[in-house]
């Protein structure tokens, strides 16, 4: 579980996240969801600590991040998952060697048992061995991000972080992505923590879900509580298009 | 601060020596076509221009291959060499940990809790500080041979004269002191450019921009501490 309170950032002067408080738990899909320049990306890069804080704590099971040295964040990274909107997969290694990148840094397994633990990161996104020694440029957007799934659960994290992880990806793909992040979040109970203003994903599996606006956090709930909610700048951003305006009034 | 992170122990030893004889190949090794065809070149020409430039009977006849010989040694192959170097390695450095830093790949090794600094920029630095002595003796060997080359096919000089002049008065300490010089250019030359690279931030023009200034201020780096290392060794 990752619990941040009063949580604030600014950037030369301007206050970026105004006293941010929201619980992300176990075995979850937590949500981030909000307008663009709304302050979500700063609060995601603030929970893993690539952004300093002003104030507030960020507790990973009980550890304050704020509070921790370097090497201690260092440390606490090592159990934490990202997929990055880009898939940020080296250019340089093949698909085998990216996934097997983490497990070569920190794990002291045989070259076998790493090997093994690799393809069975890849099976589970999904991809055949044919893939296994092209490079990132060779494969499409959704063959990255499932590599980079792949490589964010090869050291079995107790926290995944996902931004944007539909980011330029057809529908069908970035339903196949969606699935995979809450198969794998209910599968390994991770904390997952994804970023997103896909409404299909938002409806799909935001099991928790805090709305960022202005830097506020000005709404939370399920993907079961969002169509009943009267937070007006919530209504604008989840149902401006005409398509959920419709699902919203069934629901209601 | 950067270079504090640099020169800490790697978070594994063992990804280190892999990173290592890759960079070898690449920082090194690559160079080795550019030196080659620079040197033998600058060595020819510089015999040539040398012999024309000194036409007196009062000169000795080995005079042409002597001035060869130093000039070679003491300037072209650490110092211009390096500065050739700045431009192909520095712009390499710079560019590729400047394109890992705008595609998110250098967040990815953070995330991960691995010292990017360290697991990208050590391997570099080491690497190109090993090989720069090397590519600079094989420089000096093969500007000798370009000048040997222009005895050989032309009447300008005779190979005699150019052999002679090569060996008269030869002073090993100068090949120290180019040592020594290339050896803290390959390290300005990488530091400067992964400085850069690292610090890059935006799109594609942005890694442009920061190799190029990787390029600029190493190559001034390089001018400024051959003051320095000529007067302090020299002198």
């Amino acid at each position: 579980m990752i619990e941040v309170s009063h949580l604030f950032k600014s950037f030369d002067g301007e206050q970026v996240l105004k006293d941010i408080s929201a619980v992300f738990e176990t075995g979850k899909c937590n949500m981030i969801i909000g307008q663009s320049g709304s302050g979500k990306t700063v609060l995601m890069k603030s929970i893993i600590g690539l952004h300093r804080v002003d104030s507030g704590k960020i507790e990973y099971d009980g550890r304050n991040l704020p509070d921790m040295r370097m090497r201690d964040i260092r440390r606490l990274r090592r159990e934490v998952g990202m997929l990055f909107q880009g898939s940020a997969l080296f250019d340089s290694m093949t698909v085998m060697e990216n996934v097997m990148f983490p497990l070569e840094m920190f794990s002291s397994s045989s070259r076998k048992e790493m090997e093994n633990r690799t393809k069975f990161c890849l099976d589970r996104v999904n991809l055949n061995e044919h893939s296994y020694h092209l490079f990132p440029s060779e494969i499409s957007g959704g063959m990255q991000k499932r590599v980079a799934i792949a490589r964010a659960i090869a050291l079995n994290p107790k926290y995944l972080f996902c931004d944007e992880p539909n980011s330029g990806l057809d529908p069908k793909t970035s339903l196949i992505i969606d699935q995979l992040i809450y198969e794998i979040t209910h599968e390994f109970n991770i904390t997952t923590i994804i970023n997103s203003h896909d409404m299909n994903s938002v409806i799909e599996m935001g099991e928790n879900i805090i709305f960022i606006n202005n830097g506020i956090m000005a709404w939370s709930g399920t993907n079961k509580d969002i169509y009943l909610a009267d937070n007006e700048d919530l209504n604008d951003f989840v149902f401006a298009s005409e398509l959920y305006k419709q699902v919203k009034k069934i629901n209601q | 601060m950067l270079m504090y992170r640099v020169f800490t122990k790697p978070d594994r030893g063992r990804m280190f020596w892999k990173q290592l004889p890759k960079e070898l190949e690449k920082l090194g090794l690559a160079s080795l076509p550019i030196v080659i065809i620079i040197s033998v070149f600058i060595g020819a020409i510089m015999t040539i221009q040398t012999k024309l430039n000194t036409e007196n009977p009062l000169l000795p006849t080995y005079s042409t291959g002597l001035v060869t010989r130093d000039t070679l040694l003491l300037e072209f192959s650490s110092t211009i060499m390096c500065l050739i170097l700045a431009g192909k390695v520095g712009s390499n450095i710079a560019s590729e940990i400047g394109t890992m830093r705008i595609t998110e790949q250098i967040d990815a090794i953070e995330i991960m809790g691995i010292n990017s600094a360290n697991y990208l920029i050590l391997p570099k630095i080491t690497a190109f500080i090993l090989m720069m002595p090397f590519l600079v003796i094989f420089s000096m060997a093969i500007g000798l041979f370009g000048g040997y080359l222009v005895g050989a096919f032309s009447d300008i000089i005779t190979t005699a004269d150019y052999l002679l002049g090569i060996q008269y008065a030869f002073i090993p300490y100068y090949v120290f002191y180019s040592v020594v010089k290339s050896v803290i250019f390959a390290f300005l030359i990488s530091s400067v450019a992964a400085y850069y690279g690292y610090n890059a931030y935006g799109g594609a023009l942005d890694v442009g921009k920061a190799s190029t200034n990787a390029v600029v201020n190493s190559s001034i780096l390089i001018l400024f501490f051959n003051l320095l290392v000529t007067n302090l060794m020299l002198n």
